[in-house]
């Protein structure tokens, strides 16, 4: 008779929203999981409709307190491509710079402060600090400097102001991109040293089979442009989203789940973007990647703080390129006309990719808006990966056991108040059918 | 001090986490303060959580559900002093603008299933479910003031945050008016102080994020705002923004929108 147990991680700490995990196995059998959104819907896609276009920067950097660059970029593209709105070429660089700085604030955060201390068997992040105060001195004064490029831009790293239709609303001056740039030459040295002091930590391996999805660029790491590829060949251009991935609400589910067309559980992120464009990466991020091979890129969801650590890197040398070379442009914003049509926008937030489809009316209007947030997308394959990993759960300890899901649940660093699309669901306690339960 | 540090716990409603990020935000300063309080309960950056009571509660967030009618209930029984953190906790956040509309509608426009979908038709700041002692205002709080207000309460006074406009901000960040200079449809005049008036800073117009100030007049400021071209609809839309449900923007706004029709 094999045993039965019900594992329940009440509130998932050290993710950002509010989730909780319910799984019962049986031998080695996964009978019920349910990874449980029950951050309050906000309605943005509701409220949203109606307001002018050009709010939706400031309105949209509401979602995330942590990943407002990623809203605000998704949104202009989709918006810009209505309008027909050509963006300056400098412009374009300091959305690069822009989301430079949320990368390194976001990862860095994940790295040291939500994933580190599974690795340490510690709480928290100032645990980590009380033994090595000068590792998290350092991760914490990378921060500043990816918060200090969000307040440069923006002028203050959560929910910053910076950004409009068509640019800025303002730019730097060469003079404070200039003081910039020796932090940065600085930071580069540092980010190697951080990526150094995570990689010698314990960090567990879960290869499995995955399919990786993220833009890509002909000539650059992807941020804000690019092409949907994946490591099975998909290969579409932004607004062919819909033909590719379907989101569905499903029964003894909590989320909007967001898969391909096919069934299949995809995953977005860091890891992704490293597996599809490792050819784009700057000169000290490349060599990190070699040093790291072949732990990262792998098919393995727990190598993604790797991957982050490596795009910290790359983050501090492109901020670096773009600060060295910069020459303010003629105008912080191309100015633009209001035009009825439909917009499509994915850009790379720091925990994967985020599609935005506008519709406006003549008068720039939103008549339509539909936001599909990374964590959205990532959700069935964090299902998945527990399916996986539960059958080895019965030989642990429960604290054990739900410390382990708790850390692969991190890996995907989920940022659940991303809540434009979860759910708080009343859930029906019964045993599972018996083909619900396979990963699919 | 005595010996015992007071215990912190930070909680949350609905909301972006921004304001708790805030904290995590203080780079400089967050380390010394862990040394300070104890941080009992702080779920989105520990694993550590120690039941209460608890000596002083950070708030962020709005409610949105029953579940959380009931939460507040009980966080509220176990704080010594409750703090409100930004404008969903102290306003009811963007999210209000739910109060509005119809909820129903919203849902099923939303999900597929609208029927598993449990939430209020309305989205209420803290102070209209239990007794609030502070409240830092701002989308999101401005970190220094947090641990200007906790740095108060450790020395046992007061906290003091400003009740001004922007535009004293403004003007001593010697940033032009973008109102004056650009006819930009600017809500610094009647928004509260403590961004640091950083979209005049960038020339733009401030949007309200710290909600309204002290005594603002926000039908005068409609009235300028409709002088610089601005048409009643849109001047409405900008007080139904961050702080839509706060008394002074949702009055103007309303009486706007009844004017426009």
């Amino acid at each position: 008779m094999a045993e039965r147990r019900t594992i329940e991680v009440g509130a998932l700490a050290r993710v950002e929203g509010e989730g909780a995990l319910h799984l019962t196995v049986e031998g080695d059998r996964v009978l019920d999981l349910r990874l449980e959104i029950y951050e309050p819907p906000r309605f943005f896609e509701g409220f949203l409709r109606g307001r002018a276009a050009r709010e939706l920067p400031d309105l949209m950097a509401r979602i995330c307190g942590i990943c407002p660059v990623a809203y605000q970029m998704s949104a202009v593209h989709a918006v810009e491509s209505i309008f027909g709105t050509r963006i300056d070429p400098v412009v374009r660089q300091l959305r690069r710079l822009f989301y430079c700085g949320e990368w390194i604030e976001s990862h860095v955060l994940h790295m040291v402060f939500l994933a580190a201390p599974d690795y340490l068997g510690l709480d928290d992040g100032i645990a980590i600090a009380k033994l090595h105060p000068a590792e998290v001195e350092r991760s914490l004064r990378l921060r500043k400097l990816g918060n200090r490029i969000l307040s440069l831009l923006g002028g203050r790293p959560v929910n910053p102001v910076g950004a409009c239709v068509g640019g800025f609303a303002r730019v730097p001056t060469r003079s404070e991109m200039s003081a910039l740039e020796a932090d940065l030459a600085h930071a580069v040295q540092e980010a190697e040293a951080h990526l150094r002091w995570i990689a010698s930590l314990p960090i567990p391996t879960r290869p499995q089979e995955i399919e990786l999805v993220s833009l890509r660029h002909p000539n650059e790491y992807p941020m804000n442009d690019g092409r949907l590829v994946s490591t099975r060949g998909l290969d579409l251009a932004v607004a062919e989203f819909d033909t590719a991935f379907t989101e569905s609400q499903v029964p003894h589910s909590t989320a909007l789940h967001c898969r391909r067309r096919d069934g299949g559980a995809y995953l977005v992120g860091p890891l992704a973007r490293l597996m599809l464009n490792a050819d784009h990466l700057t000169p000290a991020a490349a060599a990190a990647l070699e040093a790291l091979r072949p732990r990262v890129p792998a098919f393995d969801p727990a190598a993604s703080v790797l991957a982050r650590g490596i795009e910290v890197l790359y983050a501090c040398e492109e901020a670096l390129r773009i600060a060295q070379g910069y020459e303010p442009p003629a105008s912080p914003a191309s100015p633009f006309t209001p035009r009825a049509g439909v917009g499509h926008g994915a850009t790379e937030a720091p925990r994967g990719t985020l599609y935005v489809r506008v519709e406006t009316d003549a008068s720039g209007d939103v008549v339509e808006i539909r936001i599909v947030p990374p964590t959205a997308q990532n959700q069935a394959r964090i299902e998945d990966d527990l399916r996986l990993l539960a059958p080895g759960l019965l030989a642990r300890s429960n604290d054990e056991a739900r410390r382990t899901c708790e850390s692969a649940i991190r890996d995907y660093d989920p940022c659940i108040s991303c809540s434009t699309h979860f759910l708080t669901l009343e859930i029906e306690r019964r045993p599972a059918p018996e083909d619900s339960c396979e990963p699919s | 001090m005595s010996a015992h540090r007071p215990r912190l716990a930070v909680h949350k409603f609905a909301s972006c986490d921004g304001c708790q990020l805030s904290l995590l935000n203080l780079e400089d300063e967050l380390l010394l303060l862990a040394e300070r309080v104890e941080i009992a309960q702080f779920l989105e950056a520990s694993s550590r959580v120690v039941p209460g009571p608890w000596d002083v509660s950070l708030v962020e967030g709005s409610i949105t559900t029953a579940h959380d009618v009931e939460r507040i209930q009980r966080i509220r029984a176990e704080s010594g002093t409750l703090i409100t953190l930004g404008a969903c906790a102290t306003a009811g956040g963007i999210q209000a603008l739910r109060n509005l509309a119809d909820v129903e509608e919203w849902k099923a426009h939303v999900y597929p299933e609208p029927r598993w979908v449990e939430t209020l038709a309305t989205s209420t700041p803290i102070s209209s479910h239990v007794k609030v002692d502070h409240e830092i205002q701002g989308c999101p709080v401005n970190p220094q003031q947090v641990l200007r207000v906790l740095l108060r309460l450790l020395l046992g006074t007061q906290p003091d945050l400003p009740g001004h406009s922007v535009c004293l901000e403004c003007k001593r960040r010697g940033a032009p008016c973008v109102l004056v200079a650009k006819g930009a449809p600017c809500l610094g005049p009647v928004t509260r102080a403590g961004c640091g008036a950083i979209c005049p800073a960038l020339g733009r117009d401030c949007y309200g994020c710290f909600g309204p100030a002290d005594d603002p007049n926000p039908e005068a400021l409609a009235v300028q705002l409709r002088a610089l071209g601005c048409s009643a609809e849109d001047v409405a839309r900008r007080f139904r923004g961050i702080y839509n449900a706060a008394a002074p923007f949702r009055r103007i706004a309303a009486a706007l929108e009844r004017e426009h029709g």
